[in-house]
């Protein structure tokens, strides 16, 4: 089983970041150094050691998960996968492994709606999306076998269904080429409409206890691992901040509602972070030519929450997007920086 | 593009048949919503308004509710599929045998037309129910075209009107309908009746909740020389909800819990099946017209037997006239004997039943209770007459005591 053959950007990414020593040495790298050298067992006891330290890492968590995947052992590595996705229900890898075992242990309904939830958190998850055509089919066979009376054993071939290797879509390192394989930007996936209700006031951010996020450098580094919802670094005067970047976020999806391409493009700051490194100019073009299409459209928002971190501000919220041929919701993350008294976006994605 | 390739076809395959009948736009309350047929139609609805989504889901809650229907499987499998991949028809199984899904595309298209068409029992009565007796609570009809069964009440209130109850998606035989030889896997069209209720216990799976043997060949198959046995009412095995529109070897099949709905209104003996290729409906007005015709003309029949003039009675006599053994020669010469002895004679009919035997030929079975009386014989008797139509005027073309 190929498991770890496609290494892509990302996962250097990860290691790069997570390469700072940790007291007892049992980094990540280090273990996917064994897993691809296939000592499973190994992996295995240096990834409990891992998690030991660190029990809510979901890296180290995901990453014994696949070894136990590796080792023959699908039930233990569901318990695993299981665990993650209600520890961590915004990612759509480990609900995409669950199906894949699923789906390995002939137990198409429980696979689809692992991929179907995946595919709820990120519309554009290509691989999800393949494995649930996948599903859809050996669930179709299924209920042509009932409907014809087949004998359905001679005709069960394997699925064949991509194990994700890697937690992608907690990298949400600057350029890196990920979350949206299917080059589309992030926001067309989605599809969102208009700002009816009046923006949800967020409450006021009271200091955030144990978040010890910024200070371990762990792969995930660079963004706050999903479970701390909470603000960060809440400064008394954020109230104020927090209203103007809601406000910037609501005349942001406003301006998409009503297709307002000028006013939607002045939400991005000059260093926005194009998707697949496309220039500035290109994407503005692709954006335009996507928002201002024939049709109605509306993109609303809710479930904001907002963390600052100096002059940044991460906004986490649900996208709903519907167009005459599309309708979709998604957590989305725009991380917002001050310029000039405006806050501008800087980065936009999905989860 | 795929969805509505699916949409396209599946919409071909249900409306593919014209409309039963047309023009009737009152909105009937006797028509019964039983079975699976709203929730079917509903999910065809769906499908060709593209939600596609929602029909899967109506699939399933369908599924939820009959285990064992085959056709819904195929259904929420293509509905799956379409999901993964264009679908180029209507059940996609790879490798499937061809008449499996050709039989399950029938029973959809059966189901959907006899649902659409169901406003058809509240302004039409079939035919062939000219005239229920008393005692007879209800009868049943058979569409084998339309695969479908229907069970009237008798309403003795209304002189014998027959009320629309229920109706219910059936299977006959293989190879159609109009038996005439052992083992030619075909249902026979006729009018008989239940003769006895199997016990459960002595039936194997196959016949499911119970099984009920029609008297078929009855004295009218015999005499057009038609053979077999064993055509009776039955339901399913366990294991499945519904078999194709053609399936049996000459049997009426029911879904069992059609069926146990069915039995509690079977008269041993007594309720007739009529079996017909594909029901003539007739409007009330038509139909009252039609039953006071043959009335009249078997009243005259018994009037001109009373008035003991042999040329008039004989009128009513086909000249093809046959009892169980005379022909019309020599039953004259016994009547024109018979009646040189009679100072008078009385004959009173009751409980009189007129039904219509299905097919071109003009063929009603009559029966009733015939009191006779005369000066020198009194004779009570179930007598069974067959008058046919020729020329316009109902002549009968068999006599002879009642077989039950």
């Amino acid at each position: 089983m190929p498991l770890l053959a496609r290494l892509p950007a990302v996962l250097l990414g990860l290691v790069l970041c997570a390469s700072i020593p940790l007291a007892n040495a049992q980094t990540l790298p280090d273990i996917q150094r064994l897993v691809k050298q296939n000592q499973m067992p190994q992996a295995l006891e240096k990834v409990d050691i891992y998690i030991s330290t660190k029990p809510k890492d979901a890296q180290g968590r995901f990453l014994k998960g696949l070894i136990l995947t590796e080792m023959g052992r699908p039930a233990d590595a569901i318990a695993i996968f299981t665990k993650l996705t209600e520890d961590f229900p915004e990612l759509p890898e480990p609900y995409n492994n669950l199906a894949v075992l699923y789906a390995q242990q002939k137990q198409y309904d429980k696979a689809r709606a692992a991929l179907e939830m995946a595919i709820r958190t990120h519309p554009s998850y290509s691989i999800a999306h393949e494995n649930l055509g996948d599903v859809y089919a050996k669930l179709a066979s299924q209920a042509y076998d009932k409907a014809l009376q087949l004998d359905s054993s001679n005709t069960a071939t394997q699925t064949k269904l991509s194990m994700i290797r890697e937690l992608i879509s907690t990298s949400s390192k600057p350029g890196a080429k990920t979350a949206a394989p299917t080059t589309r930007p992030v926001a067309e996936a989605v599809k969102t409409p208009a700002v009816e209700s009046p923006p949800k006031a967020t409450p006021a951010a009271t200091p955030a206890a144990n978040t010890p996020v910024e200070k371990t450098p762990e792969p995930v580094a660079t963004t706050k691992p999903p479970e701390t919802k909470a603000p960060v670094s809440a400064a008394p005067e954020s109230a104020g901040n927090e209203a103007d970047v809601n406000k910037a976020l609501h005349a942001w999806a406003s301006a998409w509602t009503h297709k307002d391409v000028k006013s939607y493009l002045s939400h991005y700051a000059k260093d926005f972070q194009t998707p697949n490194g496309m220039s500035r100019k290109d994407w503005e073009a692709e954006r335009s030519k996507r928002i201002d299409k024939p049709g109605k459209l509306q993109v609303s928002i809710d479930d904001v929450s907002i963390s600052f971190e100096g002059e940044k501000a991460t906004v986490k919220f649900r996208q709903h997007y519907t167009s005459a041929t599309l309708k979709s919701s998604a957590s989305k993350t725009l991380v917002f920086v001050k310029s000039g008294g405006k806050w501008l976006i800087q980065q936009e994605r999905i989860g | 593009m795929r969805r509505a390739l699916l949409a396209v076809v599946l919409i071909a395959v249900c409306l593919s048949g014209p409309a039963a009948v047309t023009g009737t736009t009152s909105h009937p309350v006797t028509f019964s919503d039983s079975g699976p047929e709203p929730q079917l139609s509903r999910i065809f609805d769906a499908i060709e308004k593209n939600r596609l989504d929602a029909a899967l889901e109506q699939t399933e809650a369908l599924l939820t509710q009959y285990p064992n229907f085959r056709l819904a499987y195929l259904i929420k499998g293509d509905l799956l599929l379409a999901r993964s991949m264009p679908l180029a028809t209507f059940g996609n199984a790879n490798n499937a045998p061809k008449e499996k899904l050709a039989d399950l595309r029938d029973e959809a298209i059966a189901r959907l037309k006899a649902y659409r068409s169901r406003s058809t029992t509240a302004n039409y009565v079939p035919r062939y129910l000219m005239q229920m007796p008393p005692d007879q609570k209800y009868a049943i009809v058979v569409d084998t075209q339309k695969s479908r069964l229907y069970l009237y009440q008798n309403d003795t209130t209304a002189g014998g009107r027959p009320r629309f109850v229920a109706d219910y998606y059936i299977s006959h035989g293989k190879l159609g309908a109009d038996k005439t030889r052992e083992g030619d896997k075909k249902t026979p069209v006729g009018v008989y009746h239940v003769t006895s209720s199997l016990p459960i216990q002595k039936l194997g799976d196959f016949y499911g909740s119970g099984a009920f043997p029609l008297n078929y060949p009855n004295e009218l198959d015999r005499r057009q020389g038609r053979n077999g046995h064993g055509i009776w009412l039955h339901g399913t095995p366990s294991n499945t909800f519904s078999r194709p529109p053609k399936a049996s070897d000459g049997c009426v099949v029911l879904a069992n819990m059609d069926l146990e709905a069915l039995s509690r209104n079977l008269q041993i003996g007594l309720t007739p099946v009529i079996i017909s290729n594909s029901i003539e409906w007739l409007s009330l007005d038509d139909w009252q017209n039609e039953r006071s015709k043959l009335r009249k003309s078997i009243d005259e029949w018994r009037s001109d037997w009373e008035s003991r003039d042999t040329g008039r009675y004989l009128k009513h006599y086909s000249k093809k006239f046959q009892t169980k053994d005379q022909n019309l020669e020599q039953f004259t010469q016994q009547k024109r004997q018979v009646n040189a002895s009679k100072e008078w004679i009385k004959v009173k009919l009751s409980n009189l039943s007129m039904l219509r035997n299905p097919g071109t030929e003009e063929l009603v079975i009559v029966s009733f209770e015939q009191d006779y009386q005369s000066n020198n014989l009194n004779n009570q008797m179930k007598k069974e007459q067959y008058w046919v139509r020729e020329d316009g005027d109902w002549k009968i073309i068999f006599e002879g005591a009642a077989s039950s």
